[in-house]
């Protein structure tokens, strides 16, 4: 396999919370191991609070991690200082989940696409170059130029988020980082954006990183997908195996929980139902961080945190549990929900 | 436990599929200064005991003001303007809102999407789950909250006992929510409107609220109204579905029967838009455009600038919703032909 575009080992992140009783080390990312090739998606799936997006964040390097490393086609972006740092910061960009907030509603659309080009000023150094630049941007995540004038509040939300998109490929990056990119979207218009970024994705073999709670969605992008629970990865692999095979008893539930349009089926769905909610990550459990709402935990959960190991004896599907999920031999099991 | 005792001996009195809410022709109209709009437009559909009906649509479609009128709970600038919402046979648009406040509770039951905003902040958890049993029933406060710590075991929430004196920003997500829910059921309501109930929810206590609401219905055959735009929520919770597209309700029918073979183009429209069932990469079939702003609805049907069906008469009359086979009716005139598109 050639070199990943984006490499992440063992990253780790804490934030210091002052004022919390007891333990105040909140351990957002926890030995992050992760990569990137050119042209794909990376799904990162997961509930609020389990760090996908302070995972984001640092791979922006809007975040410092406290330990591990990132490479970034060979290079350590922590590492860089002015002149580099920039020429990397066009490299890799953002799409943001609400197309409501992200948006200056003070700005034309025109100067909202264009802006980045203020601080990448060799990129496009005439005037011509940048309104030709604009123009080809609108046409290619489907407005028209002669909307640039538009102010954001003029658009529907499906439009505004094209907005963002044509500001996120408005420096030519390499990888993009979508937060939610469409789950502020109707249906209907959601199908357009994934349409869309598909499309570009296939013109411009450009990297996402794709981050999403909505498991048909990421299924339907993702090249590979990462699973994550309370900072950790705990699965991962390309998506086909990943979601038709899940190894790690949280991405089964996961898969379980979230409902499913069949309506041609005879027998109701036979359905996991986890107990309580993800603990605080100011206090996470010992062991396996998921033992406290797994119904497949042992003693040696609570004592000894697994390690990632390949499942199904494939090298490239990971998954840390003491225990995982085996198709052949385990049915779904089915657990009382919360009493 | 005393609770559950008494829902049982209740539940047994109350019979299963009897018809709770009797929505007919309900319009909502709210005045902007942009002149008068239809948010909710000659919407009809019944609710029965024991059965959850679905109010399916994307964002302004108009359910969740169906939702606010049935309870009363329209903003000042919006007014039923027309048609009937019998409860039990009371039209509750017609009461004076004293009268209508005694429903409240023992009646009719609602949950909303965001539990933070729905509850009160300055007061325990407690006090607002008693509060039911204080006005219905006058209840002392001590005695209310007994029952109050009651509900909160029947919700399952954990140690109601300590967290009965709580407020509610101590309280994660999923556990608001089920305080709503509790307070909604508190009274046995006949009726629960559950609007977006878990929209705010990770997956997996989105899946656990579902749970609790299909064992409080159970339990107490009350009919249940929900709200959402999810489909795949739609097709595992709910007995029917109605769906509505700018205000009105173009397609109506059993979930099954009608997401197997929908009639209208636009169902047909969202169910292909959901990314399931297709290949990575693949093309999803989106709709083109977005719905009409509301001020500005069309002539005709309100669906035509978005159909792959649109002729002229759909640019000239609006087509009623018509029965079309078994307790299916539809608002199109070319839903025959969708079979062959």
């Amino acid at each position: 396999m050639s070199e990943a575009l984006l490499d992440v080992r063992e990253l780790t992140k804490n934030f210091h919370v002052p004022g919390a009783k007891g333990n105040n080390t909140l351990c957002a990312l926890d030995k992050i191991n992760l990569y990137v090739n050119r042209g794909e998606t990376l799904g990162l799936v997961g509930e609020s609070g389990c760090g996908k997006s302070t995972l984001a964040r640092t791979l922006l390097m809007l975040e410092t991690p406290d330990s591990g490393s990132v490479r970034f086609d060979g290079v350590d972006p922590f590492g860089l200082k002015s002149r580099e740092l920039l020429a990397w910061r066009r490299r890799v960009q953002m799409v943001f989940q609400d197309p409501f907030a992200s948006l200056n509603a003070r700005m034309t659309a025109g100067e909202i696409v264009s802006e980045p080009w203020a601080t990448h000023r060799d990129l496009y150094p005439t005037k011509a170059a940048r309104q030709a630049r604009l123009s080809e941007l609108f046409t290619l995540v489907g407005l028209r130029p002669s909307d640039a004038g538009k102010s954001p509040q003029e658009f529907s939300g499906g439009q505004r988020q094209r907005i963002g998109i044509a500001r996120a490929l408005a420096l030519n990056p390499d990888v993009i980082v979508l937060d939610e990119p469409v789950s502020a979207l109707d249906l209907s218009v959601q199908a357009q954006v994934l349409n869309l970024l598909n499309d570009l994705q296939q013109r411009l073999g450009v990297a996402y990183i794709f981050i999403s709670h909505d498991l048909s969605v990421v299924r339907h992008v993702a090249d590979r997908v990462a699973v994550m629970y309370l900072g950790r990865i705990v699965e991962t692999g390309t998506a086909e195996e990943v979601f038709d095979r899940p190894s790690h008893p949280y991405t089964a539930a996961l898969m379980s929980a979230s409902p499913h349009l069949d309506v041609t089926a005879t027998a109701p769905r036979q359905r996991i139902i986890l107990e309580g909610e993800m603990p605080s990550p100011l206090d996470p459990p010992s062991g396996c961080r998921f033992r406290t709402r797994c119904w497949k935990a042992q003693d040696i959960c609570a004592t000894l945190a697994p390690e990632p190991r390949a499942a199904l004896d494939n090298p490239e599907h990971i998954s840390e549990c003491h225990f995982p999920i085996e198709p052949t031999r385990d049915e779904p099991e089915q657990l009382a929900h919360a009493s | 436990m005393s609770t559950i005792t008494q829902t049982v001996s209740e539940s047994t009195v109350r019979a299963e599929n009897k018809l709770v809410l009797d929505v007919d022709g309900l319009v909502v109209e709210i005045r902007t200064p942009k002149g008068t709009l239809r948010a909710v437009n000659d919407v009809s559909f019944q609710a029965f005991s024991g059965r959850t009906i679905a109010l399916l649509g994307e964002s302004g479609c108009g359910k969740s003001m169906t939702a606010k009128a049935i309870a009363g709970l329209l903003d000042p600038v919006a007014d039923v303007a027309g048609g009937e919402v019998r409860l039990n046979g009371t039209d509750l648009a017609r009461l004076k809102p004293k009268e209508r406040r005694k429903f409240a509770g023992p009646e009719l039951g609602i949950v909303f999407q965001d539990a933070l905003t729905a509850l009160n902040p300055v007061y325990t958890v407690g006090t607002q789950l008693g509060e039911a049993f204080r006005i219905h029933h006058g209840l002392s406060a001590k005695a209310a909250k007994v029952k109050a710590v009651e509900l909160m075991r029947r919700v399952g929430i954990p140690e109601p006992e300590s967290r009965v004196d709580s407020y509610p920003h101590q309280f994660s997500g999923g556990m608001r929510q089920r305080v709503l829910i509790a307070m909604a059921v508190a009274l046995n309501p006949r009726l629960l409107i559950a609007d977006e109930p878990t929209t705010a929810l990770d997956v997996t206590v989105q899946a656990q609220i579902m749970a609790l609401l299909r064992d409080l219905r159970t339990e107490t055959h009350m009919a249940v109204v929900l709200i959402t735009h999810d489909l795949a929520l739609v097709a595992e919770e709910a007995d029917t579905v109605a769906v509505m597209y700018a205000g009105k309700v173009v397609e109506t029918g059993p979930v099954r029967e009608v997401f197997a073979r929908p009639h209208h183009p636009y169902t047909r429209g969202l169910l292909d838009s959901v990314p399931a069932n297709i290949g990575r990469g693949e093309d999803l079939k989106s709709i083109a455009g977005s719905p009409p702003e509301l001020h500005n609805i069309p002539v005709g049907c309100v669906y035509q600038s978005r159909c792959p069906l649109v002729q002229d008469i759909c640019r000239a009359v609006s087509p009623p919703l018509e029965p079309a086979g078994d307790d299916r009716a539809v608002a199109c005139h070319f839903s025959k032909e969708l079979d062959n598109v």
